[in-house]
């Protein structure tokens, strides 16, 4: 069960912790140093135009999943539930409706102010459409912009999507941001920040990669999702997010060359039995507990789907200062979510072969028909191209209710022991090759 | 002594019910069998343009799902036990080859269960298309309306690369005539609904507008041109039930006896959103410009009914509702989703709000298309039923 052993920080987790602290302060003297305020979500956010507008971003999604590493999204929840919400709808939604019901007390026990502007970059989900529409009835009057982002049905992003985003951005978003802001986009200021967000990108994919390397020195998943924080939310395009990133690349090939394991909560791995590639987001409510199943058992995460929801940099795709906006145009909808079923396969097969998997895992999420349905279709085109042995568990992000203990364990162990017999068959099929 | 209906009208009725729930799609599989040139385009809920299908020669079909008319096997195993259930029979169709002659498919944009769906379709490669329908959710015309167009010429090439059949303005007028014609129609069927509500049951209605989902919309036309006529005779008796408006339930549609249980509590249903798609547009098309595909982006963009399928800050759709209660006379609302619907029921509790704030009574529960039990939602009904007549 949990452990109430502090975790063990590697440096660049203390930098990103001065940055959130940092940012909560400022979003709490926001209103007294007349700062806006702006709600956006993660997939497909804004930032660079957020930030360079001198505005300060709050990210419903993130509130949500801290409420749920607090064990306070259980309350929230049901507060939202009181207010008329089903049982069966997203729990992130009812845990952010529940936060403000309950004086949207952000992580530092802070009040987190109310937004002047939402802004509604809606990738690679409906719901996200649905939960801004229930924002805007409880703040009343609030400004609001939307930018509709295409799915990538066809696999592709055509022409006509990508104009249609960039004239939403001209003539709809971004007018809106500046009457927010009380001030003009100044597009060199933006160009100077993309420049930033490619740098960091950049170096978010050297250290995505170093992942192929045996052993691992990074759990892909698990600490995956603290190091892609500051690029996927308040920090893309700023200087401070380019030094984590250094810092943090620096710390992870240090890591490399001494042959090291991944760092855990409890410290260092001492050896990696599996590597295995997961597809869906993690449980938040009982986030150490599920990591420690995996590090128990030596199993680390290579690569997963989650860590792309804010973007495919390692498939490629930068954002360019030249041209701002078909940039931040194409970044909505590269989104992990904004593909295609078809696409998704393709890149969980890529990972399984480039990152030389053992195993593929998909943690289905209750809350969450974006990323679950379809989920068994893919497993089995997962299996059938690559052979390998797929697992399957189901939780919920902020819901406790939906999170068996118990039952995950016995299905991981499991899994743990077929991968195991599996690695025996196949060390012996290459002795008597 | 009661006057019985006529008897046509219960011949009609019956040939509505039998095709409404025609899981292979005889009629339209017929249709399409005598000319090479036709095509069948099966459609999700909730709303396509079917004016732009029908001047392609072609005949768009409603997937609705399976309900409860078909047992999920093979289902079952693509979907967990927390996604809604619709998408698991349409899957069960298209393994079952309910689904073969069709030439393609549209997945309107009503959620992640149905783009999901339209992935699906593709890695399994039904029909000769499968497409997700992202409509707009920016109705500035030359912004969202430009990429509508475009949107809508994709699907307009794709039907052309199966049928080589090119839509020339005067066939998309006389669509777009036609529908003008059958949204009418359907509304008077509403209307009459509404004054005489024991002339023919919320069954009855449901099965006369879903059996326009699956046939030639001039023949849906003739016999809802019949109906209606028929309709005007007067017959039946009235009961002294409540009158309400169902809400909620335009995707995965309840069974047929969740409707009766409804009805048989007491409830006359005098309007609902089952299927929305079919009365999307509020109003009629212009069919006499020389540029009828815009004239279909225009009506999109200007009389979609507000739902819950598209982008609705200002909340139009709550004013929508009340308006329709008030229309309708209705006395209450029941508010009635599809289990795990996130779109119907995440914006439930705004609509009860705004119920509340009209002083309108509402109840609401959860169905599941096969759900077999009705005693609880009959009881449900009921008490409603029994409160509102004593309380108001
Ligand atoms: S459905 Fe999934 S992606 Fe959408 S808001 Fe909920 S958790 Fe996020
Ligand atoms: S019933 Fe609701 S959740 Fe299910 S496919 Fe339809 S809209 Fe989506």
């Amino acid at each position: 069960m949990s452990d109430p052993k502090e975790a063990i920080k590697e440096k660049s987790m203390v930098i990103q912790k001065e940055m959130l602290a940092n940012l909560f302060t400022e979003l709490s003297n926001a209103k007294a140093n007349g700062k806006k305020v702006v709600y956006t979500f993660v997939p497909g956010n804004l930032t660079e135009l957020i930030l360079a507008m001198d505005m300060l971003p709050v990210y419903p999604e993130i509130n949500a999943l801290q409420s749920g590493m607090r064990k306070k999204s259980g309350s929230y929840i049901k507060d939202a539930e009181k207010m008329g919400f089903s049982e069966d709808v997203c729990t992130y939604v009812k845990c952010d409706i529940g936060m403000m019901l309950n004086g949207n007390i952000g992580p530092t026990g802070e009040k987190l102010p109310d937004p002047d502007l939402l802004l509604l970059s809606y990738t690679g989900c409906f719901t996200f459409l649905k939960w801004f529409e229930n924002l805007e009835r409880l703040y009343p009057g609030v400004e609001i912009a939307m930018l509709h982002t295409p799915y990538q049905e066809d696999g592709v992003i055509t022409e006509e999507q990508l104009k249609y985003m960039v004239k939403q951005l001209e003539e709809d978003v971004i007018p809106k941001m500046e009457k927010v802001a009380g001030k003009k986009l100044d597009y060199n200021r933006l160009n100077k920040m993309l420049e930033n967000a490619a740098k960091a990108e950049d170096l978010w994919v050297k250290v995505l990669e170093t992942a192929k390397n045996r052993p691992s020195p990074i759990d892909s998943y698990f600490a995956g999702v603290y190091y892609m924080g500051p690029l996927n939310t308040a920090f893309r395009g700023t200087e401070e997010a380019v030094h984590y990133y250094e810092e943090l690349y620096k710390e992870v090939t240090d890591r490399m060359s001494q042959g090291l394991c991944p760092v855990t909560p409890e410290g260092e791995m001492k050896e990696e039995k599996f590597r295995l590639v997961v597809e869906g987001p993690p449980n938040w409510t009982n986030f150490r507990e599920f990591w420690k199943i995996f590090y128990d058992m030596g199993a680390v995460i290579v690569a997963s789907t989650y860590t792309k929801v804010g973007g495919l940099y390692d498939q490629g795709f930068r954002h360019e200062p030249g041209k701002p906006l078909e940039s931040l145009a194409k970044y909505c909808m590269g989104c992990y979510t904004n593909l295609n079923l078809p696409q998704r396969v393709d890149l969980i097969e890529h990972y399984i072969k480039e990152y030389k998997a053992d195993g593929f895992l998909i943690n289905s999420i209750k809350s969450c028909n974006s990323f679950s349905a379809g989920q068994l279709l893919m497993m089995r085109e997962v299996e059938q191209r690559c052979g390998v042995p797929v697992g399957f568990i189901e939780s919920d992000l902020v819901d406790p209710r939906y999170f068996s203990y118990a039952n995950i364990k016995n299905r991981l162990e499991s899994y743990f022991q077929m991968l195991g017999q599996r690695k025996v068959i196949l060390a012996q099929e290459e002795v008597t090759a | 002594m009661i006057k019985q209906a006529p008897e046509r009208l219960t011949s009609l009725l019956d040939e509505c019910k039998s095709l409404a729930f025609d899981l292979n799609f005889t009629y339209a599989k017929q249709w399409k069998a005598k000319s090479k040139f036709r095509l069948l385009v099966g459609y999700l809920p909730i709303y396509v343009p079917r004016e732009i299908i029908h001047a392609a020669n072609g005949l768009a079909v409603g997937i609705m799902g399976v309900g409860d008319r078909k047992q999920i096997i093979k289902g079952d195993a693509y979907y967990q036990s927390y996604i809604c259930h619709l998408p698991r029979g349409v899957i069960e169709m298209a393994l079952d080859d309910n689904l073969n002659d069709f030439d393609g498919f549209l997945f309107p944009s009503i959620c992640d269960c149905v783009r999901n769906l339209s992935g699906m379709f593709k890695l399994a490669k039904k029909g000769g298309f499968s497409r997700y329908f992202d409509y707009p959710q920016n109705f500035e015309k030359h912004i969202g309306g430009t990429f509508y167009r475009e949107l809508l010429e994709t699907i307009i090439s794709d039907m052309f690369k199966i049928n080589d059949h090119k839509i020339i303005s005067a066939h998309l007028n006389n669509s777009i005539a036609l529908y003008n014609k059958n949204r009418e129609l359907i509304e008077k069927i509403y209307d009459i609904r509404e004054e005489f509500p024991w002339r023919l049951s919320a069954v009855d209605v449901y099965h006369i507008i879903r059996a326009g989902m699956v046939i030639n919309v001039e023949k849906h036309n003739e016999m809802l041109e019949e109906i209606v006529n028929l309709l005007g005779e007067d017959f039946g008796e009235p009961m002294d039930n409540i009158r309400v408006v169902i809400s909620g339930a335009f995707c995965e549609q309840p069974p047929i006896g969740l409707i009766k249980s409804i009805e048989m509590a007491g409830c006359y249903i005098v309007d609902d959103d089952f299927m929305l798609g079919s009365r999307w547009i509020q109003g009629n098309i212009d069919s006499t410009t020389s540029d009828p595909l815009n004239a279909v982006v225009d009506s999109f963009l200007t009389q979609s009914a507000p739902s819950s399928a598209v982008y609705d800050i200002f909340n139009p759709k709550s004013a929508r509702l009340v308006k329709q209660v008030r229309d309708r006379k209705a006395d209450g609302v029941i508010f009635c989703a599809a289990s795990f619907c996130d779109p119907a029921l995440l914006d439930r509790p705004d609509l009860q709000k705004a119920c509340d704030d009209a002083g309108i009574a509402h109840i609401n529960f959860q169905f599941h298309e096969n759900t077999g039990q009705f005693k609880v939602i009959k009881e449900q009904a009921g008490t409603f039923s029994d409160s509102i007549k004593l309380w108001v």
